[in-house]
């Protein structure tokens, strides 16, 4: 067990009157990012509604085309990621420095493991050209499929760039934890980016059974 | 340690300083300089507008010209000027001096959006270059995926712009709810402060609807996504939704802070306690969630179901409940104040005459069966401008001539101040209530042609558009005479009893040399040991 001394010490920001403060404000900030970050998604989810109820028929074919035990292995990764990225918060708030970079490079591997499963479902789609309309080759009976895959690429594809913007933030952690930064008396960035990233998983849990489980 | 009690501007100096600073009185001054530079451009864009439309036929543009030149009026006014105008500057350089702050509660985030500004800003102004742009501001499909201007340049760069709006917001949230100094309860806030709160509400929810409507819009005429696309079963009056749902909201974003100046302006001229302080409070609020709620008026030809447009109608009336509380207020306010007819002063009736008229117009367009008549003329145009230029120009003017001594430290001539206000007043009558005329007798807006029986009003118009110009040169000359040999300001030229005036003129860097405790309200005229 280390003790905390071994630690960085954190400096409070001139213009904060305490730590409690500073820890504050963070949170709230990142809250208030995150109710950001739902209405950014909000007209993708408005406009799957709309279009789920003009032509459910068009849905429930389209779906057929995506791979239930890919997308559903994807879940798996980023749940297992968000119990990860909660452990590493834990550890730093108990002082255990290596545990928390343990847990950090874990969710970052379970984070690229979404990606290169979503690599190889895109990369499918590709090849059959189930792609955006204007780029759309494929073949299917709906004359409004394109716009199932232009949603799906869409959605999927803004969820995609957020993992990305994750695991530059978890390498960041990583980065910052090898230092020796983050401790019982500080960890905001930890427990910040711990937001966003279950933020991010739970964009994903809607997506999966909206695209993946339709019928 | 000498740097932390000198004056902001000068400590420490260097270009350098200015670039890398995490002062939110510096960055609200570097905005503040973006924003006039945008004001300007936008201003002569319209002057170009008016002068083709002096006499009917082609003067001096085609048509696919003066498309372009009103497209960009709006664009820059809206995304460039007026949505930072006065949160971005004011709002930047005073929130956290009115509260008894030191800071934002992340500045570096707040510089952040400063660069995020100027790079959106970036974009947009290419956009000029690259085909500008002929959709008008509102982008509106199937037109916008189909021209061959360069749309998708224009969007990306209000899309980033639009990142440096919630950024902006999401950072006044938090200074608001955490950085208060001891002492300064929500309801002892100045109102301008509960104002820039709700409008950060609005940045932070309505924004991102905007961003991703433009980013769906850029995917549109990219690779597609067939949501907007009638031919593979999209619908393009969704995007005027989506276009709306923030676009509304960011109308409130532009007249909340304007509103929070009024009431700063009318309580200092005055010498006078606001009248119903929670009411003034409540209202900026009321407004706030309102505006979510009316989108729906932008679409009553559009083809949305009857039911629905009764539904906007009845909730776009509401909006006059809560903006008539202020106006109400800050009148009784006068009432038995010992007003002093100052520019600022001048600038706050200059508001209440325009404001009433833009409100009262927006009641008329609300209503189902006038606007059928009214929509798309010159009479939405004039009701527009008489709300956002009669109303949040005019209060944004109104709070630089006021807080322009504390910025610079420096005064400038009252009797030019005075000369240019009446320009700008009259200038801006001619310019837009010939519209409400024009409008009425059946002038369709975005053309840059129009019957003969038109001409003495539009040439009326465009004459005022000259005296308005001229009244913003004459700012210009004095304003800059002032920063160079203006009188030192001393500390409170006004006799104001918020924050910001009791520290020194201009204010240090930390903003206080000691952190200020609040005893009592932000209005308190008459009281012995008022505030501090």
């Amino acid at each position: 067990m280390s003790s905390s001394t071994e630690f960085v010490k954190h400096e409070v920001a001139h213009h904060f009157v305490d730590a409690e403060q500073e820890f504050d404000s963070a949170k709230l900030g990142m809250w208030t990012f995150l109710v950001q970050e739902l209405l950014f998604f909000s007209a993708l989810f408005v406009a799957y509604a709309i279009f789920r109820f003009l032509y459910p028929e068009m849905f429930f074919e389209a779906h057929k085309h995506l791979s239930w035990v890919m997308g559903g292995i994807n879940t798996l990764f980023l749940i297992t990621s968000s119990f990860t990225m909660v452990m590493a918060v834990r550890c730093a708030q108990t002082n255990q420095n290596r545990l928390t970079i343990i847990n950090l490079i874990l969710t970052l591997i379970f984070a690229c493991m979404f990606l290169v499963i979503k690599y190889f479902e895109y990369s499918e789609k590709f090849h059959h050209g189930l792609l955006p309309p204007a780029l759309f080759t494929g073949e299917g009976v709906a004359p409004q499929l394109p716009i199932f895959f232009g949603l799906y690429f869409a959605m999927t594809g803004l969820h995609g760039l957020h993992v990305l913007i994750g695991i530059g933030l978890i390498l960041w952690l990583i980065f910052r934890s090898v230092r020796r930064e983050f401790h019982a008396d500080y960890y905001t960035p930890l427990e910040m980016v711990g937001l966003y990233w279950h933020f991010v998983d739970l964009v994903w849990i809607f997506l999966f059974p909206l695209f993946y489980l339709i019928g | 340690m000498s740097n932390e009690h000198g004056n902001y501007l000068t400590n420490p100096k260097g270009i350098w300083s200015w670039l890398t600073t995490v002062d939110h009185k510096r960055i609200g001054l570097m905005y503040l300089l973006f924003v006039a530079i945008s004001f300007a451009l936008g201003g002569i864009f319209a002057m170009l507008l008016r002068l083709e439309l002096f006499f009917p036929g082609q003067q001096f543009f085609t048509a696919k010209e003066y498309n372009q030149l009103f497209t960009l009026h709006g664009a820059v006014m809206v995304f460039l000027f007026i949505i930072p105008s006065i949160p971005a500057t004011l709002g930047n350089f005073f929130l956290p001096i009115m509260i008894g702050a030191k800071d934002v509660a992340f500045p570096k985030l707040n510089l952040a959006s400063l660069y995020i500004y100027v790079f959106g800003a970036i974009f947009c102004l290419a956009s000029i270059f690259l085909g500008a742009v002929d959709t008008g501001w509102t982008f509106y499909t199937p037109y916008s995926t189909t021209t061959d201007t360069s749309v998708v340049t224009m969007t990306m760069g209000a899309f980033i712009l639009g990142f440096s709006s919630i950024l902006t917001g999401v950072n006044f949230i938090v200074t608001i709810h955490k950085m208060r100094t001891k002492g300064m309860g929500w309801f002892r806030m100045p109102l301008f402060v509960w104002s820039l709160y709700a409008t950060a509400v609005i940045q932070v929810l309505a924004t991102p609807v905007l961003g991703i409507t433009l980013f769906l819009l850029i995917l549109e005429t990219t690779v597609g996504v067939g949501i907007f696309d009638p031919v593979l079963g999209g619908d393009p009056v969704l995007f005027q939704h989506f276009f709306w749902f923030y676009s509304h909201p960011a109308v409130y974003i532009m007249i909340l802070p304007a509103m929070g100046i009024m009431s700063e302006l009318v309580t200092t001229f005055c010498k006078r306690n606001i009248f119903g302080y929670r009411f003034v409070a409540y209202s900026s609020i009321a407004i706030a969630i309102i505006a979510f709620l009316v989108w729906g008026h932008h679409l009553f030809v559009s083809g949305q179901s009857d039911y629905a447009a009764m539904i906007f109608s009845l909730l776009t009336f509401l909006v006059g409940i809560p903006s008539g509380i202020k106006v109400f207020n800050w009148m009784a306010t006068m009432y038995q104040g010992s007003i002093e007819l100052k520019t600022p002063f001048l600038y706050f009736l200059s508001f209440i005459f325009l404001f009433s008229i833009g409100g009262f117009t927006g009641i008329m367009l609300a209503s189902l069966s006038l606007d059928v008549y009214f929509h798309d003329t010159y009479f939405v145009v004039a009701h527009f401008h008489y709300v956002m230029m009669g109303g949040t120009v005019i209060a944004f003017l109104g709070g630089l001539h006021y807080w322009w001594p504390k910025m610079f430290g420096k005064m400038y001539s009252e009797f030019w101040a005075r000369i240019a206000c009446l320009f700008i007043f009259v200038g801006f009558n001619m310019v837009f209530f010939t519209q409400f005329l024009l409008g009425a007798k059946g002038m369709p807006r975005r053309y840059y042609n129009y019957l003969d029986q038109f001409q003495p009003l539009h040439a009326f118009s465009t004459v005022g558009t000259w005296v308005l110009g001229a009244g913003f040169f004459i700012m210009l000359f004095y304003m800059l005479h002032s920063l160079f040999r203006g009188q030192r300001a001393p500390q409170n030229p006004w006799g104001g009893l918020t924050l910001e005036w009791q520290t020194s003129t201009p204010p240090s860097v930390h903003n206080f040399d000691e952190t200020p405790i609040v005893t009592g309200g932000p209005y308190d005229y008459g009281k012995e040991d008022a505030h501090v």
